[in-house]
């Protein structure tokens, strides 16, 4: 399979690998996919409590290159938006910026979940009411 | 990031990309192609033709190649039959013998870590009214023998259990399956694809009736193939499938590939001079292979038996990757994977979910195949290469670090999608 050249520096040069402190109030965790389907994402976010402003996202993803740099794709794109930017993040987005085949769409979606997964963790810890549904972890 | 040595030196007399996937196809050996040359202009005679200077030199060509192929498996030439390929010669054994035995019973025994060729070619006779019996494997890749002898009933016409796996390499215990099907007088066809030329296939020995091989596994070109078939003790007969001229003694009608079966007579001829060294010397290099990776890599594991093995194999799982983001990190080299990923399917190899392995354990397998030409100066950088990208891919599995933090996958609720 052909990738194209933004998925292979996504995975070449992955951004924001690592792990944020998962008990920390200001953190969100998404955790989505299973090692059976090829694919698990760990998206995390660590959120400012005044402007519900994403600071800093991290990621680590079991996977296949495309799912390495959806994610990692989705690290980028939430840094910096506030909550409710980063919910608006949609899987096609990252299907057009990546250029990925049909056969790699499902990557996108779970890049997506993992967001709303890790935006819903954080609005639990929160207390913030869910405006609108999140993907179920 | 990283500490580790992502592109590795290039070890001198090394180029790349380095071809690692003797499974799926073996380059032709120079030695073969100068023996076709001739074949494809002036020697360019069909072997059908009795009649002429053309034809007589087509049709002695033809009958060399019988010879070097009968000799390496133990046959006559005059039990040889030339295909295009193990896919027409698992075809024609199953569906001919099927056929020709149908009044004897309808019952076909095989096993679940076939060759497609042979899966769907059995599949489609259950559509006719054939049953099938598709015999587990064990762990190790291995059936089990006793389910041979009970699977076997009085409809039972053929078992067909390939000698050695396209993906682990593992070899079945063939004369054990000759011995069982001889004494219950049923008919023993076995995909030799992998195992001829590569480990030692004799079909007196190991009561082979039929058996299937192909050129192009063996440095010999694509697009021809063989099929043995008994004539005494017991003389087999098969259906033919493809009708016409009547060529191959009925049994395979069609004008015979000269250049193609000629390629295949050589490429046997040097498996049979070269097997034992060139055996030796691929095993050295797979353990080679082996022990480096395990000496700098946990959570690394063979699949299928070790002890009944192709030299050439190895397939390997290194969990917590996934095979495919591995396989797009050593770009140089032509290996392949049993992820899902690199499948049109999205699902794992059904080989190493026989084998009982996890989905998990299936998509982070590699399968190197040795061959001919790889070296041992390609084996290192192959190493190095490989431990690099895990260690790299590891940093980044969520998977990985859970377990080294001491968390249990299986206890975790995974969302499956």
């Amino acid at each position: 399979m052909a990738y194209s050249d933004k998925v292979v520096d996504h995975y070449n040069n992955p951004r924001n690998v690592g792990a944020l402190d998962k008990s920390s109030e200001e953190v969100g965790t998404g955790l989505v996919g299973a090692p059976e389907c090829g694919d698990v994402m760990r998206l995390q976010i660590r959120v400012n409590p005044e402007t519900q402003v994403i600071e800093e996202a991290k990621f680590k993803t079991f996977g296949c290159g495309s799912a390495i740099a959806s994610s990692s794709l989705a690290t980028e794109w939430v840094k910096g938006k506030t909550i409710a930017e980063a919910m608006e993040i949609k899987n096609t987005d990252i299907v057009k910026e990546l250029a990925l085949p049909p056969v790699k769409i499902h990557c996108s979606v779970l890049a997506e979940d993992a967001i709303r997964a890790a935006i819903g963790d954080w609005k639990k810890k929160n207390g913030v009411a869910e405006t609108e549904a999140v993907a179920a972890n | 990031m990283s500490t580790v040595t992502m592109n590795p030196v290039v070890p001198e007399g090394v180029s790349l990309p380095i071809y690692m996937d003797n499974h799926a196809t073996s380059p032709m050996d120079p030695r073969v192609l100068e023996a076709m040359i001739p074949y494809f202009s002036g020697k360019f005679g069909n072997a059908a033709s009795r009649n002429h200077s053309f034809g007589w030199e087509a049709e002695q060509a033809v009958e060399q190649a019988r010879e070097q192929i009968a000799r390496l498996i133990g046959a006559t030439a005059k039990e040889i039959i030339f295909t295009s390929g193990a896919t027409e010669s698992n075809n024609l054994a199953i569906k001919g013998i099927a056929e020709m035995y149908r009044e004897r019973g309808n019952h076909i025994i095989t096993q679940v870590t076939e060759h497609k060729a042979v899966l769907d070619t059995c599949k489609r006779l259950e559509k006719y009214g054939y049953r099938v019996t598709y015999l587990p494997v064990k762990a190790d890749g291995l059936i089990d023998l006793d389910d041979l002898r009970r699977a076997i009933d009085d409809k039972t016409i053929l078992v067909t259990i390939m000698s050695a796996n396209n993906e682990i390499g593992v070899v079945q215990p063939v004369a054990e399956i000759g011995k069982i099907c001889h004494e219950k007088g049923v008919i023993f066809h076995t995909d030799a694809v992998q195992a001829v030329g590569k480990i030692p296939v004799d079909v007196q020995a190991m009561q082979i009736d039929v058996l299937s091989l192909t050129a192009h596994k063996i440095y010999g070109p694509k697009g021809v193939g063989a099929l043995y078939v008994r004539r005494r003790n017991p003389r087999v007969q098969i259906a033919s499938q493809i009708d016409g001229g009547g060529h191959e003694r009925g049994m395979r009608s069609g004008t015979l590939n000269v250049p193609g079966i000629v390629g295949l007579g050589k490429a046997c001829e040097i498996a049979m001079q070269e097997m034992a060294t060139e055996a030796e010397r691929l095993r050295a290099m797979r353990d080679h292979l082996r022990a480096r990776m395990e000496a700098e890599l946990d959570y690394v594991e063979v699949n299928g038996s070790w002890k009944h093995r192709l030299p050439g194999n190895l397939n390997m799982s290194f969990i917590y990757v996934e095979g495919e983001s591995l396989l797009m990190g050593i770009n140089d080299v032509a290996v392949s994977s049993g992820s899902a990923c690199t499948s049109a399917t999205l699902e794992p190899s059904y080989v190493l979910k026989a084998l009982g392995l996890g989905d998990d354990v299936a998509h982070s397998s590699i399968r190197f195949g040795l061959g001919r030409f790889n070296t041992m100066a390609e084996c290192d950088y192959v190493a190095d290469k490989v431990i690099g990208i895990v260690k790299k891919l590891r940093e980044l599995s969520p998977l990985y670090e859970m377990v080294k933090e001491g968390i249990d996958l299986s206890k975790i609720e995974w969302a499956a999608h």
